[in-house]
């Protein structure tokens, strides 16, 4: 189990003040000058070293993503923006960044902005999350006050300027070029790519968009190294991370621990359990709302980690950890979930958007058995229809749950049928 | 499709707004952040202004031609925006506005317990306002506060860890006009375990450091 002196969000729990001199006290802003002085190369070959994959779903390498943007301005300024919209489904982690540890993500997006040559950042936080905006706001503002953010950003000579910007319930923009859409003041649907963000993003100009808890953890790799964070987790799936667990736990809870760690031993060592035991668990979908369920057997020895899920048919996404025990209406859990991508669906792509309905109407029949049973079939194929059809990845995301649940639960979906045509036909 | 996302009828809508005073010096903070010539970033938070000002809780339509009057763009992209994000209210709602979580995670923890009983207590269905303008009750999409479910928002407070009980507590508390504690309703502070931490006890005042669930249990 990762030991408190690795943990890098000590005020997770928010026991202690989230203001700067407390967050001063727990190391933060340590020697914030010196790492920019160690220079943009440094900072971007030891975020390679540290093996740190984005925290926000994709798991793309975030040293390689930084690299990718222009190292001399062409007159054009670079934008770090980063993405706040935290709404997928199981997923509440860079809440607690935001609220309790902010200074963490403060000074990770200076030292990131700097390594990319962006003077001004951008934090683009969903609108429901009010007071967490509210502490971040007066953590930036404790930060200009202290001279750490503006010009000569502590004293660096680096001038950086950092704005919060809120949202208003979409859950879409969490999608990177639909959060720059929202963020230039537009409706946000998803931009075609290319153009990438590092060439063309925000107002047209270079920009990196990172999720809030991979550019919080950027202060305490650059301090500590990049092999330290390599220690933890197997290889190409390092750090740390966190999890959070939901459902039937007999205590969910959010916590920082190491890749790779055995789902089971996630489960039991912090949450208190499977309600009702181990033996008492039906199924888990491990990284958020998108990514398929894994029924018991699969969870007994599957680590948490990129890498090792994706074996199993699922991924690690958020490291949203949402936990179904034998108890659950396995149909409705996945048909709410379908519920959630045809509200949430932009309207652009044709497919997400209609195929988001069909879908949500066949979950809705399957709930109660009111189909035959080739609609199983049909079902597979609408999702098939939607996935891989889209600019963005929201199609995919509505459609992997469904094939998770027809891939294991499909005897299940057929008994309802044949109960409800049992009763139609007496 | 909820009426809270179509402008209001002809009728319930104001003939004119402007900022106030102290919302105009609040626009012009907000427009500053967003580099010249790019105002047009500033519709969201202005649109999130007009409605705190607006009695009600909500956008009139006049207020989205002011904001483009403001921000030099046509007045049908502030439409668009208005009518894309769910948070802007486009009717008026009760004063207390409550958006009852209902995915998966929160179904899983009981969320249906407290439909019903926003349902029973207040007298009205989802969509719906009470006849004294006090609560519109509405169910929304995953509020990213799942280790605390169920939860519901009440205006810009999150009420977390519900049961049917604390829901009804929560509500005869607003309905006396009182303003009912926000967070967690079964005594823990935020997202760590309902026993208290198992982590990090040192910088919770509550342990040593290192003093890991292994130390305390002994190896599982």
């Amino acid at each position: 189990m990762l030991q408190d002196k690795d943990r890098i969000f000590t005020n997770l729990y928010g026991f202690q003040d989230f203001g700067l001199k407390a967050a001063q006290a727990r190391g933060n802003w340590d020697g914030t000058k010196a790492l920019i002085e160690k220079g943009r190369d440094w900072i971007i070959n030891e975020m390679k070293a540290s093996g740190l994959r984005g925290r926000g779903g994709a798991g793309f390498p975030t040293g390689l993503k930084w690299s990718f943007m222009p190292k001399e301005s062409d007159g054009r300024p670079s934008y770090l923006v980063v993405n706040a919209d935290e709404g997928e489904p199981g997923t509440c982690k860079d809440r607690e960044i935001m609220r309790n540890d902010p200074h963490t993500l403060i000074e990770g997006c200076l030292l990131a902005s700097f390594a990319m040559n962006a003077h001004a950042g951008y934090i683009y936080i969903r609108g429901e999350f009010y007071h967490e905006a509210s502490n971040l706001q007066r953590a930036i503002d404790e930060a200009y006050e202290a001279g750490l953010l503006g010009k000569n950003a502590c004293g660096s000579g680096w001038d950086y300027d950092l704005y919060l910007h809120l949202g208003a319930g979409a859950y879409i923009c969490g999608e990177e070029t639909a959060l720059i859409e929202s963020l230039e003041g537009k409706k946000g649907q998803p931009r075609l790519k290319p153009p990438f963000p590092a060439n063309a993003g925000l107002y047209g100009c270079p920009t990196t968009v990172n999720n809030v808890e991979s550019i919080a953890v950027v202060p305490e790799i650059l301090r500590r190294g990049g092999a330290w964070f390599t220690g933890f987790g197997r290889e190409n799936n390092h750090g740390t991370k966190l999890f959070a667990i939901s459902g039937h736990v007999e205590k969910p809870c959010t916590v920082e621990e190491a890749m790779s760690i055995p789902l089971r031993e996630l489960i039991e060592k912090h949450c208190g359990g499977v309600r009702g035991g181990w033996d008492n668990l039906l199924a888990v979908i491990p990284g958020g709302s998108s990514v398929p369920l894994m029924t018991k057997d699969i969870c007994d020895d599957v680590l948490m980690d990129f890498d090792a899920l994706r074996e199993v048919g699922s991924g690690l996404g958020t490291a949203a950890v949402i936990v179904m025990d034998k108890s659950t209406d396995i149909v409705y859990a996945i048909a709410r979930l379908s519920e959630f991508y045809q509200h949430e669906s932009c309207g652009q792509c044709t497919p997400c958007r209609e195929g988001t309905g069909w879908m949500a109407r066949i979950m809705a029949r399957m709930v109660r058995g009111q189909a035959t049973l080739d609609e199983i079939d049909l079902l597979w194929d609408v999702t098939k229809q939607v996935e891989g059809h889209t600019i963005c990845a929201l199609g995919d995301a509505a459609a992997w749950p469904i094939q998770g649940l027809i891939r294991h639960f499909r005897p299940e979906m057929e008994r309802r049928i044949k109960e409800y045509r049992a009763r139609i036909a007496a | 499709m909820s009426h809270l996302r179509r402008p209001a009828p002809r009728e319930l809508q104001p003939v004119s707004f402007a900022f106030s005073p102290e919302n105009m010096e609040r626009a012009k903070k907000i427009i500053a952040k967003y580099p010249e010539g790019r105002q047009q970033s500033a519709v969201m938070p202005l649109l999130d202004l007009a409605q705190r000002q607006t009695e009600g809780n909500w956008v009139p339509t006049v207020a989205m031609d002011y904001i483009a009057d403001m921000l030099e763009m046509p007045a049908i992209r502030v439409y668009e925006v208005a009518t894309f994000y769910t948070m802007y209210n486009l009717a008026p709602v009760g004063k207390n506005f409550i958006q009852v979580c209902t995915t998966t995670p929160c179904w899983l923890r009981g969320s249906a317990d407290v439909v019903d009983t926003c349902k029973k207590e207040l007298g009205i269905g989802i969509g719906e306002t009470t006849e004294d303008g006090q609560f519109t009750l509405i169910e929304v999409e995953c509020l990213g506060a799942c280790v605390n479910a169920p939860m519901m928002q009440i205006n810009d407070d999150y009420y977390e860890d519900l049961t049917a009980d604390s829901t009804k507590s929560i509500l005869d508390a607003l309905k006396k006009g009182e303003k009912p504690k926000a967070g967690p309703q079964i005594g823990r502070r935020g997202c760590e375990p309902i026993d208290g931490p198992k982590v990090l006890k040192a910088f919770c005042g509550c342990g040593a450091a290192d003093q890991s669930a292994d130390a305390s249990e002994g190896e599982a």
